[in-house]
């Protein structure tokens, strides 16, 4: 294995900085402070965006699963796992923030508001995902099982989107219901310079993620071929 | 033709497996009724509460000895290694998802028939009534067939059995809100028509689970 | 009847297989021997199409398991140590139970003919958990010559059986090598292995160390020899 430096990673991880730093300053800056909810309104920015991210990431493990399973090879399941690892780490970060958004505004820290609600189903996926991954020993056998299960697991969340839905549109809560926050152009460009960033900072993270798993395999097949050396 | 007399066969081989052993039935069917009390004391549910938590109680119970059943129904397979009998034979791999799925079903079935009318008498909720027979009939056959899918995984985990409930619930909250609604407002009084969208739902993850499962359980069962 | 070039098999990074060939024709009978963890329940498994190999071709009667997985699942018959027989069904409720898995005409005479023939007919009737192990083994064979393979592949046949059921499975063999049936029998038994065989293939850490017909085989030094090779 030649030694050259990975820039393509080196410049996803200086870009992606450079969009987190933009994405903060037009976040605390630039846009403007919400007319009923004050200041900590700036949170919808992070939580909004995260919560893009730890979909879309599960969007990946989904495709990387068919992938592998369609004979991609180790590649495939090694992308699988890191985009749910890091999906899993986004959909944490936007259960905790809708929940310290809440406690402001609405007093309480969680309301089984359909967003909210849908983004802990999906933490409860990944962690699913997670669990069963580390009960399989044979490196192909949890390939496979976490490919079908990315796989099925990812269809039923738009079921479970509507299902969700539609429960909460019949006994609206009276806490959240009604209050709709309405955007300006300076909200939304925020947006979306913050959807991007986070973006592109689960780009670079992934690949480095990967590059781990790479290294991790390579360090056990050489400890593999290490313990079969004749003493 | 030969494709439905195979799944026939799996199916019979179950159910005759089962009158003579009476495993997977019983434990499913005293769990339920253990749960279905306990819920009752907890949750000290007389009167009108009563009649409100009683679909999502009957749910939750039918969900929990569901997992029961389906651990054990895969698990007789890998006893004296019969799962290498069914890949061995001349077959698709999806006989043998249709035939354990339906033979799933066929025990949640039996033991739910037995759970309504406990349910009805506990809690005094008009549970017999078409309506509610029908929606218990969609939601367990999608809990049935993407619970045998994973079963397939979970029976092949360190942690086994245990594995399941964590793998399926998060998956059958679809089926779980839109029965329970769906139950809960036939018991208000509705007719099939007014609870038309959550038996929608409930069609439509059917169909995609059991097209999903069916494709890719060959997967599973590889060695 | 079997052939095999350049199979090789790994679970994560150890190899169970290491680019076995090997050739077996029609109406042979072959005893694989070796210690435990060579690899004749893996080659075995793959012959059978219940495991892939990850890499070589492999041809049992002529197809490819990898391909052909279920028409090649006609042809063979497989017996293990496992009985792949449903304890809580009868004797004559298995059979049935695979003849229709197996699309045979006529089901329940070749049924009462395979139980004749194994000396089960008497308890035909009895759930299997209730008979012997050595009956189980003798009702397991007639589970695997039902649909009348061409290739018989057996794997430790004779493991925890008493003296009398190792008898009567030896005889039941030996009939089916007079009916030119192939044969590719693992057994950690050499008195077995020498009595069926009519060649000794000994296998050892994934590759083939040893193959000969029988005649050449002085049983014994045999025993001397085989210890050599497998130390």
């Amino acid at each position: 294995m030649a030694k050259k430096g990975d820039f393509v990673g080196l410049f996803l991880i200086l870009s992606s900085a450079a969009a987190i730093l933009l994405a903060l300053t037009m976040i605390f800056i630039y846009a403007p402070r919400e007319a009923v909810m004050g200041d900590v309104q700036r949170i919808f920015y992070f939580h909004v965006a995260s919560a893009w991210v730890g979909f879309f990431a599960f969007f990946v493990t989904f495709l990387a699963g068919i992938g592998y399973l369609a004979g991609g090879g180790r590649r495939w399941d090694s992308v699988a796992s890191s985009s749910a690892e890091i999906g899993l780490t986004f959909i944490a970060m936007t259960v905790i923030t809708g929940a310290l958004w809440a406690r402001p505004v609405w007093g309480v820290y969680w309301t089984w508001e359909p967003r909210l609600t849908i983004s802990a189903v999906q933490l409860l996926v990944y962690v699913a995902y997670g669990m069963l991954r580390v009960s399989v020993e044979e490196p192909e056998r949890r390939a496979r099982f976490a490919a079908v299960y990315g796989i099925v697991a990812f269809v039923t969340v738009p079921l479970s989107w509507f299902a969700i839905r539609w429960w909460r549109s019949i006994h609206p809560d009276i806490l959240t219901g009604g209050e709709e926050m309405s955007i300006t152009p300076r909200m939304a460009h925020t947006l979306l310079v913050s959807l991007a960033a986070f973006t592109l900072l689960y780009v670079a993270l992934l690949r480095q993620r990967v590059r781990l798993e790479r290294l991790g395999d390579a360090l056990a097949y050489l400890r593999s071929r290490f313990e079969r050396l004749p003493r | 033709m030969n494709f439905v007399r195979k799944v026939w066969a799996i199916v019979a081989k179950d159910v005759v497996a089962e009158f003579h052993s009476r495993e997977v039935v019983s434990a499913m069917l005293v769990f339920a009724v253990l749960a279905t009390l306990v819920f009752s004391f907890a949750l000290d549910l007389r009167g009108d509460v009563a009649r409100v938590a009683a679909p999502g109680i009957l749910w939750v119970t039918v969900a929990f000895a569901g997992t029961l059943g389906l651990s054990r129904s895969l698990a007789r397979e890998q006893q004296s290694g019969c799962i290498d009998g069914l890949l061995l034979a001349p077959m698709d791999r999806s006989v043998i998802f249709f035939g354990k799925a339906i033979g799933n079903l066929v025990f949640m079935v039996v033991v739910e028939v037995m759970l309504l009318p406990l349910c009805a008498v506990l809690f005094d909720v008009p549970l017999l009534q078409a309506g509610v027979l029908i929606v218990m009939g969609l939601g367990t056959a999608g809990y049935a067939a993407i619970g045998t899918l994973l079963a397939g995984i979970a029976v092949n985990t360190r942690a086994r059995e245990v594995m399941l409930p964590v793998l399926l619930l998060p998956l059958a909250v679809p089926v779980l809100i839109a029965s329970v609604r769906a139950v809960s407002g036939l018991l208000e009084g509705g007719t099939l028509a007014d609870v038309g969208s959550w038996i929608g739902l409930l069609v439509a993850y059917d169909v995609i689970v059991v097209v999903v499962s069916m494709l890719v359980f060959g997967y599973v069962l590889e060695e | 009847m079997i052939q095999v070039r350049d199979l090789s098999k790994s679970f994560g990074p150890r190899k169970a297989l290491d680019r076995v060939c090997l050739s077996i024709g029609a109406g042979e009978c072959v005893a694989l021997m070796g210690p435990n963890g060579a690899g004749k329940t893996t080659l075995l498994r793959i012959l059978a199409s219940l495991s892939r190999p990850t890499s070589g071709t492999v041809h049992v009667a002529g197809l490819d398991p990898r391909r052909d997985g279920a028409e090649v699942g006609r042809r063979i018959g497989f017996l293990s140590h496992q009985t792949l027989l449903y304890d809580d069904l009868t004797a004559e409720q298995n059979l049935r139970f695979y003849a229709h898995l197996y699309d045979l005409g006529a089901a329940s005479q070749r049924v009462d003919e395979l139980l004749k023939r194994v000396g089960l007919d008497v308890r035909r009737g009895d759930r299997v958990r209730a008979l012997s192990r050595g009956m189980q083994q003798r009702l397991a064979v007639a589970r695997a010559i039902l649909h009348h393979p061409q290739v018989l592949l057996l794997d430790e046949p004779f493991a925890g059986l008493d003296l009398q059921a190792v008898q009567a499975l030896a005889s039941l063999l030996e009939e089916l090598v007079e009916e030119d049936c192939t044969i590719l029998m693992a057994t950690h038994s050499l008195e077995r292995g020498l009595a069926l065989g009519r060649r000794v293939i000994v296998l050892k850490q994934g590759s083939i160390v040893y193959d000969r017909p029988r005649e050449v085989i002085d049983s014994t030094v045999f025993a001397e020899s085989y210890r050599a090779l497998t130390t």
